[in-house]
Order: C-alpha cells, then structure tokens, then sequence
C-alpha cells in the first residue's frame, strides 16, 4: 500500500538520531511552555525562530511541531493542578480538571488528559497522512482566482471565529496586510512604505512582528495586574484511573477527537475553540449535565482529545495548501518559507521526507508526551512555583538576542519595541493580534494571486465567481459573515 | 451631555484604525494605482487603507454610542520600561558588547515588575548571561563581542 510505504519511509526519516533528538527537545520545550503560565507556545516558537535558521529543514520544523503540541499536553497539567491555564486552549479542561484534583483525583485527571491526548494525537496523525495528499492532489487544480478566495475565506475565517467582535477582528486582518505590504513590490520593483529607511525595503521581519505583538504585549499585560498564583497543595497519589473512570472517558475522548479533528482543519479555529465546542457537546448530551462544573472525568477527556486532535489536523491546510489557518500556523509556513521550501501541493513530491518525516515524528512526539507527563509530572508541578519575575525578562532577552541575529541589525530590536507599543494599545482596546498576524504572513501571497487572477481575467473580477471552486470559497465566506454577524445583529435589536 | 471619549474602547479602536488607514492611503499615492487588470504597486495598499478607514469609522461610531470604557488601568509604566529594555540591549550590543547589553535589559525589564530586588536581579543576568554566552557566542557561533573590544576567539 502506497502510504504505508510513506509512512514507512517518513519513520526511516523521523528515527535518525538527529531528528528524534530535535523531536524530543521539542516536545519537552513545548511541555515546559504549556506548563509555565504566560508564555505561550506562539512566543516561544518566535522566540526559537532565529535559531531554527542554523538548522536544516527537517530538524527545525520537526522541534517547531513539537513546541506546538507538546504545549497542548503542558497546558493541561497546569489546568488540573492549579485551575491555571498554562495556554488557552487548555482552559476548558481547568473547569473539571481542577475540581478532580480538588476531590484528590489529580492522578487519573492528569492519565486522562495525557491518555486523551495520545489517542487524539494519534488520530490526528493519521488523518493527515490519509487526507493530506489526497487534499493537495486536488489542490493542484488550483489555479491564482482559488488562492484568492481561499485566502480570503481563511482571512474573514480567523477574523470572525478569534474573537466576538467581528468588524475589529476584520480591521486587525487589513492592518495585517497593510504591514505585509511593507517593502519592495515583486512586480514593479518599487519600494512600497519604507519612507526611505534601508532596513523596510526588505519588509518587516516575522519574528519581528510575532514577538511584539505577543511578547511584549502579552508581558506588558501581565505586569499591569497582580499575578494571583497558588500551587496546588495536595499530594499526587495513584495516576492509574480505574476501570470505571477509562469507561467514561472512552467515548468523550472519541467524540473530542473528531470535534477537534474538524475544527483544526477550518481556518481561524485551532485547538481553543475546539476544546469549548466540544464541551459544551459532552455537557449536551450528558445523561447528568449536573456532574460538569464538579470533576466529571468526560469533561476532562473531552477537550484534552479535541485539542490535540486540532493541533495536529492544523497542518493539513498549512502543508498541503500553504494556507495557515491559525497564528501559530502562519509562524510555521514563515520557518519553512525562511528554508527555502515552499509548501503547497508541491511539497509532497518535492521534500516527501519533509512532509512524511514531520508526520511520523508527530507520532513519536505524542508517544514522548505520554512518559514525558505522566511519569515526570512532578517535575513540571515543581516549575510551577518559578516567579514570573524570573521569567519575563529572559523572555525579553531571548526575543531580542532573537530579532538581532535575524539580520545582526539593532534596528530590527527597536523595530520589535515599536510593534510591541503599538500591539498592547492594540490588545488594551480588545482587538485580537491573531488575525493581524495571518494578515501579515498571507499578504503577499494574497496580492500576488489577486493581481494575477485579474491580469487573467483581463482586469475582470467575476473571475472568482464563474470558477466552481472559487466560487465555493466566496460562498462560505459570506456564509462565514453572516452566520457569525446575524446573532450580534440580532442581539442588538432586542437590545434596542 | 458630552459624551466623555477617554477611555472608549471603541472609539479608540476606531481612532487608531482610521489613523493608520488614512497614513496607508496617503503614503500610497506615491505608488502608481494601474488599473484592476494591470494593478500598479500602489493600488492593493490604497484598497486596504481605504477599507481599514471604513471598519474604523463604524468601529468609532459604534464607541460613541456604546461608550464602553477599556478594562483595567493602562500600563504605561511598564509599557515604557519594556521598550526601553529592547531598545537598550539593541543599543548596547552594537556599541558596548553582548554583556552590557544583557546587563541593561535585566535591570530596566525588572523595573517593570512589581518587585524590584537588586541582588536577584543581578544574579539573574549573571545566570543568564552565563547561558546567552554558552548558547549563542559558544554553541551557535554568533559573532558579537562581549565587552568593547573583547571578542571571543575559539
């Protein structure tokens, strides 16, 4: 069988003592990550960004997948423990987890999420396997006029879905772009918003841009209020859930699964919103919706499931179509951008090694994970306790050791303090730096599509709604629209 | 009743997007617009701004009439201490070395915090420094001095 040889062949690439090495490093990275409050997997993949230029494709992308689910295990641990999301998308698991953990049942709380996890890692590995080449097979039909709605329809996607206002959401999207307009234009060679600075007409770096927008924000955010941490006390007794408790989580843990294997594909979601979607599932058609909100184990497994399997099923878009879907996303596609690889429908051929390679590790990681928290938890318990005061000026100083080395440039540092101001007045004023960010990074593709679709077109934009997939593309975008702008609407009429 | 506009979130929102909108509109008259067929370097910045004005002229109406107020106190001070921690470690670096620089943005970030203890700070950026050299200068080979003049040779 043709992916069983790929697959077979993607574990002769993963197994290489180099690339398990960089497997493990990101795994343990990322758990450190989801453990450490404040410090999201977003940041640290930014953070690392400049170092992952030292290393070949491979190894870089195979650590930055793992920073990027092994946070999901992470975060979960210090949802249980300490009722403390260590990232967002564990934030659902805190309302039962820590409740378990509260009746001593931190032990089988913690096996859960991890068992979870695995299983719905597991999955979703599989899934990409299974449906990635067939997507980008299909992808390859694609010509400029499918980009750009596709585009669009992640950009209107990310806006819309990130946060509850829509119209700041789509404001932060154009300001994205408006930034990755920054720089010489392909076409005309012209030198687009560099008001004569050297340093712009090459554009705004990533890390830049990422490490602003989220570093220094976030840090600047966390200094302004008082930090409320209190470690969980209790003693660790027994991991093993019984054999009742492994019954009830089977069938949540399935149905999370596939909640999140869903929600990961579809651009602007990711793994926060999944693991509240399905939730609220297993709270529906509970036969006791009561037992939610009191340590039930389902509302535990649920999430843990659903937000890994959409942390894996994140690549799909990403690999196959060069579309990210979500933030962390897009800062995957500019790692590989930086190596020289472009994804797309052409990365299965072109680097199968690559694309295999990151699948199997993804198999391996989510296996390190599993020994990883559950026998160690103790040890992540213990960074815990590291004061924030520690923490926030190393995350400063790696940042900007980071943006220097990019270009050995200081104007790239005092670029990223700009950015930084203007990204906490920006998050002050409840506007989410997410979708800016995917502005950004798919700026460029975007009028590089749109501009040749149209030259195609001889200048005429019905281009995109007499081709069917395109057409499909603008359809659920509007769908998008109105489906997530009618309940507001709605809602201030009664209001009124 | 003047409705009072400091601290409206919205109304800031929108201020700072129609202020951004219209610096991207007027900067990219410069760039020649081309037509829809034959789109010249100015024309997708200029659509941009123009509808990054439009969202924050709603944004701005929509604050006026909801008047909700930004959440919490503004933290300029940390605000300003962060900012002034990256600028001087990129100041410092390209003047003065790796371990000034270093130096510096412990103690300005820290100032930021709610606590400020000098020892644990210094220990801090030693510890770190200590790191930064092993991983980068050491490890990575990134060729930056540590003190003016003090390269390290290996």
């Amino acid at each position: 069988m043709d992916i069983l040889n790929n697959l077979l062949f993607g574990f002769s690439v993963a197994l290489s003592l180099e690339n398990l090495a960089y497997c493990f490093a990101g795994v343990a990275l990322g758990t450190l990550i989801g453990v450490l409050p404040g410090v999201g997997p977003l940041v640290t993949i930014a953070m690392l960004f400049p170092i992952t230029f030292h290393l070949q494709p491979v190894p870089a992308i195979i650590m930055l997948a793992g920073i990027f689910y092994g946070a999901q295990y992470g975060g979960s641990t210090t949802s249980i423990l300490v009722n403390l999301p260590g990232e967002t998308a564990s934030a659902v698991t805190c309302i039962d987890g820590y409740q378990m953990a509260r009746q001593g049942r931190a032990g089988p709380a913690l096996a859960t999420a991890a068992l979870a996890s695995f299983f719905a890692g597991c999955v979703g590995t599989l899934l990409i396997a299974l449906v990635g080449p067939t997507l980008g097979e299909w992808a390859l039909k694609f010509g400029a006029a499918e980009y750009t709605s596709l585009m669009l329809m992640a950009l209107v996607a990310s806006a819309v879905m990130t946060q509850s206002d829509a119209v700041k959401g789509l404001a932060m999207v154009v300001l994205g772009l408006l930034i990755g307009v920054v720089g010489v234009d392909v076409n005309s060679g012209m030198a687009r918003y560099s008001f004569g600075i050297p340093e712009l007409v090459d554009g705004i770096g990533f890390t830049v841009v990422a490490v602003g927008l989220f570093a220094v924000a976030e840090i600047v955010l966390n200094l302004e209020s008082r930090e409320p941490r209190e470690v969980y006390g209790g003693k660790l007794t027994g991991l093993m859930p019984t054999a009742r408790d492994l019954k009830d989580a089977a069938w949540p843990t399935v149905r999370g699964t596939a909640v999140g294997a869903c929600f990961g594909v579809l651009p602007g979601t990711g793994p926060a919103l999944s693991s509240f979607a399905t939730y609220m599932l297993e709270k529906k058609i509970a036969s006791d919706p009561s037992r939610f909100g009191r340590g039930a184990i389902e509302g535990v497994a649920a999430p843990e499931a659903a937000n890994n399997a959409a942390a894996q099923t994140a690549f799909i878009p990403m690999l196959t179509l060069g579309i990210p879907a979500t933030a962390t996303m897009a800062l995957m596609l500019s790692a590989l951008t930086m190596q020289g690889i472009a994804t797309g429908p052409q990365v299965m051929e072109s680097r199968p090694d690559l694309f295999w390679g990151l699948i199997a590790s993804m198999w391996i990681g989510n296996a390190l994970l599993v020994i990883l928290n559950l026998p160690l938890v103790g040890i992540w318990v213990r960074l815990l306790t590291v004061p924030y005061r520690w923490l926030f000026p190393s995350i400063i100083l790696f940042c900007s050791i980071g943006n220097y080395s990019v270009s050995n440039n200081p104007f790239d540092v005092y670029l990223c303090a700009l950015i930084g101001v203007l990204g906490y007045i920006l998050v002050k004023l409840e506007c989410e730096p997410a979708p800016l960010l995917l502005g950004y990074v798919l700026g460029p593709l975007l009028e590089e599509n749109l501009r040749r679709a149209l030259l195609i077109a001889r200048g005429d934009p019905t281009i995109f709604f007499t081709r069917p997939i395109s057409l499909a593309f603008m359809i659920a975008t509007l769908l998008i629209l109105i489906v997530m702008i009618a309940p507001a609407v709605r809602k201030r009429r009664q209001g009124a | 009743m003047r409705p009072d506009l400091r601290d409206n979130r919205d109304f800031l929102a929108g201020l700072l997007f129609i202020i951004l909108g219209g610096l991207a509109v007027v900067f990219a008259r410069d760039y020649p617009i081309g037509s829809a067929m034959r789109m010249g370097p100015g024309y997708f910045p200029t659509v941009l701004g123009a509808i990054l004005l439009l969202f924050g002229g709603y944004v701005m109406l929509r604050g006026i009439r909801s008047r909700e107020k930004v959440k919490g106190e503004w933290g300029w001070r940390p605000l300003a201490l962060i900012t002034l921690s990256i600028v001087l470690f990129g100041f410092l670096l390209d003047r003065l070395g790796l371990i000034p620089a270093i130096i510096a943005l412990f103690f300005a970030a820290a100032a930021a915090g709610r606590e400020f203890r000098f020892k644990e700070v210094l220990l801090l950026a030693v510890v770190m420094t200590a790191f930064v050299v092993g991983v980068f200068i050491y490890g990575l080979k990134l060729p930056y001095p540590l003190f003016p003049g003090v390269w390290w040779i290996f």
